[in-house]
C-alpha cells in the first residue's frame, strides 16, 4: 500500500550525522551518531522494494533486508528489527562494522547508478532504538532439553551460538580467557566505533535469556576441551578467535614503544588505557607515531593514537591505496582526522636510542608487480630506495595468526598448516566427536558477520546433533 | 569466588603474603606457574607466581613486593576483601625431573617463586642445595619454608647482618666448585639472575631462569611479554616464564621492564597522596 503512493521524487542517500573530524580525533566518543526517526524513515524510502532484491545475496547471514526497510519506512520500529534477529543476533554491531561496500550495499541495485540504499545505517538505527526505548521484552524460549553446551570464547563467533541454542532450550555456558566477554567486539574495535555499553547489554540479554558466563577461564589451561565433556557437556563449540599477534621479524622489533595491533589496542580498549592514570594500566602515548598495515586493525591503531595525542601518525603500507583492505569508512574517517598515508612503503628496520626506545625506522620505497596468489599486485622493492623515517611509538598491524594455547593441547583436533581448525564448512563439525569450531580460528581473520554466519551454521548442527546424534 | 582468607606480611612489610580462594586454579596449579590478578574495576592485570597451591582445600598462595601502584594496592586489601579477577594457572611448569644434585638460588622476592620449585625437585628424587638471599636480614623471607624444601640451605645478606656476607653468586661459586652439579635454577631480580648465568656459564652447567616480562594477558595473544632467547623472539607468558638462563638476552628484558618507568611512578605518586588524603 505504502509503496504506490510514493511518487518518484529522488531521495539522495542520508547521510549519518558524525562528530566534526577537529572535535573527534581527539576524544573517545563514537564518531557517526545515528540517525533520528525521520532521517531514517526517508533513507528507507529510497529502497525501491526488489522483486528479487540482490542485496540479500550480499549479506552472509541473508537478512531480509527489504522486509526490515519496509518496516522502518511504515515507522514499525520493534517489528523491523525482530526481522532482523531472525537472522543475526547482533544488528548495532553489524550496521556499525560490516563493510557493507563489499556485502549487502555493494550489490544494492541502487548501487549501479548511484548511491546504495544505507542498510548498515538502518540496520544500525532500529537496533539502537530498541536498546535503548524498547521493551526488553524475551523472545520465546523452547522447554529446557537437559543438554550442556559449552562455548569456548565470546567474540561474535561463540555469542551467536549461545544465543541460538539457549533458545532452543540447551543450557548454555561461554567460558571466556579475559576477564570481560566480547572479544574483539571489547578489547579490539575502539570505543569511537563500537561502544562497549551496545557489547555488554549484548551479553545481558543473553544472560537474561539464561546464558551462563563465566570470565578469567582459559580453556586449554584450567580446564581442557576433553574435561569439558567428561564434566558432562553434550556438545562443545571452539570460537577463539585468531589471537595470536603478527609482527614483521626485522630488527629492532623489540624496542620499547612498538606495539602488536593487539597489545595496543587491549590496553586501551579492553584496560581503558586512554583513561589513565584513572585505570591503571598505562599506555605510551607517541607523537609521532607510524602504524603498518592497512586494514581496519591498523586504522582502528592509527585513530586511537591520535585521539591519544599524537601530533603525527602515519599509515606505512607496502600497497597502495587500492589494496587497502579496511572498510571504506575507517580509510575515509582516518583521513578526515589527519592520519597520513605513506604508500608503496614498507620498514626494513627500527632504530633505538641508548635505552632501547624506538627513535625511528628504515623503510624501502615499493613498486607493484604481478599479482600474487591473493590476485593483489605484489610490492616489490625499489633497489637503492632506502630511507629514514623519525617515530617514538610504532604499532605492527599486519595481521593475526592462530593461538596454539587451546588448539593444541586438544587431542584429536586436526588443524590445517597455519593451525586454524578444520571444519566441515556446511556444519562447523570438527574432526573430534562432540565438538565444533567457528569464526576467526577456522578461517584466520575475518569478520564479524562470517564469525557470526559461521556460528549460526554451527549452532543448527548442533542442535540437530542434541536432537537425533552426531 | 577470590577472597582472601590469610594476609601477613612480611620483610618489614615490604612483602605480603595473600592466600586465596580459588578452587578451580588451585586443582591445576604445578609448580613455575604464575596467575595473572585485577582487584577492582579500573585495576591493571598483575602477573605473580603461585608460592603455594592447596588442590584440596582449594586455595592459592602469591607473595608479592610492593614496588609500585598496583602491588600497593594490593596491599590495601584485608583478609575478607576480594580479588576481582583471576586468572590462571599460566605458563609452563617446571619440568621436574630427577638429576642428581640442583641448586636453587632465590634472591629477594624470587625466593617465593622458587619456594614451590624447590620443594618440586626434591620430591622426585634430587639431591637439593638451596641459596636464598636479601640486601639485609630484615628482608629475608621463607627461610623455614626453604630449609625444608631442601637438604641443604645457605643464606646470605649483602650487608651481613645475617649468615654469609655477600651475594648468592660467591655461595654458588663454591658449590659448583664442590660438587657434580646438573642444573642450577635461578629466581630473582634480573641483574641476579644474570649474574647467576655469568657464574654458572663458567662451569657449564644448565641454568634455568624465571622471566619477570611486562605482561597483559598472559595467554600468548598481545606479544607484550616478548623476550629474545637465543636469538629468537619467545612469549615469556606462554613459551616461558622459564628459559634456559644462557641463552636471555637479561639487557633487552632489563630495558623493556623500564618501558612505564615514567607511568608508574605518576600512578604511584598519586595513588601515595590520595591514601594519605585518606
Ligand atoms: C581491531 C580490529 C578491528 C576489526 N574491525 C572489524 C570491522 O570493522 N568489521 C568486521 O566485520 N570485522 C572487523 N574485525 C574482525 C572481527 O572482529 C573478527 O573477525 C571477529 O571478531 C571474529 O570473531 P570470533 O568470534 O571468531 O573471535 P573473537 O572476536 O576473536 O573472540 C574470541 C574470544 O575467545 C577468547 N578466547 C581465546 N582463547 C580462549 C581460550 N583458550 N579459552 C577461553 N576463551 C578464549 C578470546 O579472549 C576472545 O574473547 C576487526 C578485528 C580487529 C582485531
Ligand atoms: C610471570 C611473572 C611472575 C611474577 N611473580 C611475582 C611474584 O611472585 N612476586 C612478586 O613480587 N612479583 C612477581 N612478578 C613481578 C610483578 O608482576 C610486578 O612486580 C608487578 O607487576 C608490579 O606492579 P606495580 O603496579 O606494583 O608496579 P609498577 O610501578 O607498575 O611497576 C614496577 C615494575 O614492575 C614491572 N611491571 C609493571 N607492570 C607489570 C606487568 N603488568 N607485568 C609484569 N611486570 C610488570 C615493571 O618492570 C616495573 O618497572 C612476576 C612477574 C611475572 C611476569
Ligand atoms: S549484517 Fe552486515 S551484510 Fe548483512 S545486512 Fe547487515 S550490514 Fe549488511
Ligand atoms: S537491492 Fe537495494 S533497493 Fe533493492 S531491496 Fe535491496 S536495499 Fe532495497
Ligand atoms: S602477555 Fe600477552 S603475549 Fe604474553
Amino acid at each position: 500500500m505504502a509503496e504506490k503512493k510514493v511518487k518518484k521524487e529522488k531521495i539522495p542517500r542520508q547521510p549519518m550525522p558524525e562528530q566534526e573530524p577537529d572535535v573527534r580525533r581527539r576524544n573517545f566518543k563514537e564518531v557517526p551518531l545515528g540517525y533520528s526517526k525521520e532521517l531514517a524513515m526517508k533513507e528507507a524510502e529510497r529502497c525501491i522494494q526488489c522483486k528479487k532484491p540482490t542485496c540479500v545475496s550480499g549479506c552472509p547471514v541473508s537478512i531480509d533486508i527489504p522486509a526490515f526497510i519496509k518496516l522502518i519506512k511504515e515507522g514499525e520500529f520493534t517489528k523491523s528489527v525482530r526481522k532482523i534477529w531472525e537472522k543475526n543476533g547482533l544488528p548495532a554491531v553489524c550496521g556499525r562494522v560490516c563493510p557493507q561496500e563489499d556485502q549487502c550495499e555493494g550489490v544494492c541495485i541502487l548501487a549501479k547508478k548511484g548511491e546504495p540504499v544505507a542498510i548498515g545505517n538502518l540496520e544500525r538505527f532500529v537496533a539502537d532504538l530498541e536498546r535503548e526505548q524498547g521493551s526488553g521484552e524475551l523472545p520465546p524460549k523452547a522447554k529446557p532439553t537437559g543438554k550442556r553446551v559449552a562455548v569456548v570464547g565470546s567474540g561474535p563467533s561463540g555469542l551467536t551460538v549461545a544465543g541460538d541454542l539457549t533458545l532452543k532450550g540447551h543450557d548454555v555456558t561461554i567460558f571466556e580467557a579475559f576477564h570481560k566477554p566480547g572479544g574483539v567486539l571489547v578489547y579490539g574495535i575502539p570505543e569511537f566505533r563500537l561502544p562497549k555499553e551496545i557489547v555488554f547489554s549484548e551479553v545481558n540479554f543473553l544472560e537474561r535469556l539464561g546464558a551462563k558466563l563465566e570470565c578469567n577461564t582459559v580453556v586449554g589451561r584450567i580446564v581442557s576441551i576433553d574435561e569439558l565433556l567428561e564434566q558432562g557437556y553434550d556438545a562443545v563449540y571452539i570460537g577463539v578467535g585468531a589471537g595470536l599477534p603478527r609482527f614483521m621479524n626485522i630488527p629492532g622489533e623489540n624496542l620499547i614503544g612498538i606495539y602488536s595491533a593487539n597489545e595496543y589496542l587491549t590496553r586501551s580498549n579492553l584496560m581503558k588505557a586512554y583513561l589513565f592514570p584513572e585505570y591503571d594500566t598505562p599506555i605510551a602515548k607517541g607523537k609521532n607515531v607510524a602504524v603498518f598495515g592497512a586494514g581496519n586493525v591498523a586504522m582502528d591503531s592509527a585513530r586511537t593514537a591520535m585521539r591519544l595525542g599524537a601530533d603525527v601518525v602515519r599509515i606505512v603500507y607496502r600497497r597502495s591505496r587500492e589494496e587497502m583492505p579496511a572498510r571504506a569508512a575507517e580509510i575515509h574517517h582516518a583521513g578526515e582526522e589527519g592520519i597520513e598515508f605513506y604508500l608503496l612503503t614498507a620498514p626494513t628496520k627500527f632504530i633505538g636510542d641508548e635505552n632501547g626506545r624506538i627513535t625511528g625506522m628504515e623503510c624501502l620505497k615499493m613498486e607493484l608487480g604481478e599479482p600474487d596468489e591473493s590476485g593483489r599486485r605484489r610490492p616489490v622493492p625499489i633497489k637503492g630506495s632506502e630511507f629514514q623515517l623519525e617515530c617514538d611509538m610504532a604499532v605492527i598491524a599486519v595481521g593475526a595468526g592462530s593461538n596454539p594455547l587451546l588448539t593444541q593441547s586438544t587431542e584429536g583436533l586436526e588443524l590445517n598448516r597455519w593451525g586454524y581448525v578444520i571444519t566441515d564448512p556446511e556444519t562447523g563439525k570438527t574432526t573430534k566427536k562432540g565438538v565444533w569450531a567457528g569464526g576467526d580460528i577456522v578461517t584466520g581473520s575475518a569478520t564479524v558477520i562470517l564469525a557470526m554466519g559461521a556460528g549460526r551454521a554451527a549452532s543448527d548442527s548442533i542442535h540437530q546433533y542434541l536432537t537425533w546424534g552426531w | 569466588m577470590f577472597e582472601i582468607l590469610k594476609r601477613q606480611e612480611m620483610a618489614d612489610g615490604t612483602v605480603v603474603l595473600n592466600e586465596i580462594s580459588a578452587p578451580l586454579i588451585a586443582k591445576k596449579a604445578k609448580p613455575g606457574q604464575f596467575v595473572i590478578l585485577k582487584a577492582n574495576e579500573t585495576g591493571e592485570r598483575i602477573p605473580l607466581t603461585m608460592a603455594e597451591a592447596d588442590p584440596k582445600k582449594g586455595i592459592i598462595t602469591i607473595i608479592y613486593q610492593i614496588v609500585g601502584k598496583s602491588t600497593a594496592l594490593f596491599k590495601s586489601l584485608q583478609v575478607g576483601d576480594k580479588f576481582q579477577d583471576i586468572i590462571g594457572p599460566l605458563g609452563k611448569p617446571t619440568h621436574l625431573e630427577k638429576m642428581g644434585t640442583v641448586v636453587c638460588v632465590g634472591g629477594g622476592t624470587g625466593v617465593a617463586v622458587m619456594h614451590p620449585i624447590t620443594r618440586g625437585l626434591k620430591e622426585v628424587g634430587n639431591n637439593v642445595i638451596a641459596i636464598i638471599g636479601a640486601r639485609t636480614k630484615d628482608l629475608l623471607i621463607l627461610e623455614d619454608k626453604m630449609a625444608a624444601a631442601s637438604h641443604e640451605l645457605h643464606v646470605c645478606t649483602d650487608d651481613g647482618s645475617y649468615g654469609h656476607h655477600g651475594f648468592v653468586t660467591d655461595v654458588l661459586k663454591e658449590v659448583l666448585e664442590k660438587e657434580d652439579v646438573k642444573l642450577v635454577v635461578g629466581i630473582g631480580p634480573v641483574p641476579m639472575m644474570k649474574f647467576v648465568c655469568k657464574v654458572t656459564e663458567q662451569f657449564k652447567v644448565k641454568t634455568l631462569v624465571s622471566l619477570n616480562a611486562i605482561m597483559v594477558d598472559g595467554t600468548g595473544m598481545c606479544g607484550c611479554c616478548r623476550v629474545s632467547v637465543g636469538g629468537k623472539t619467545q612469549f615469556a607468558c606462554v613459551d616461558g616464564p622459564e628459559f634456559d638462563g644462557h641463552d636471555v638476552d637479561f639487557e633487552e628484558l632489563m630495558q623493556r621492564l623500564q618501558a612505564y618507568t615514567a607511568e608508574e611512578a605518576a600512578a604511584y605518586g598519586k595513588y601515595k597522596g590520595e591514601c594519605k588524603l585518606a
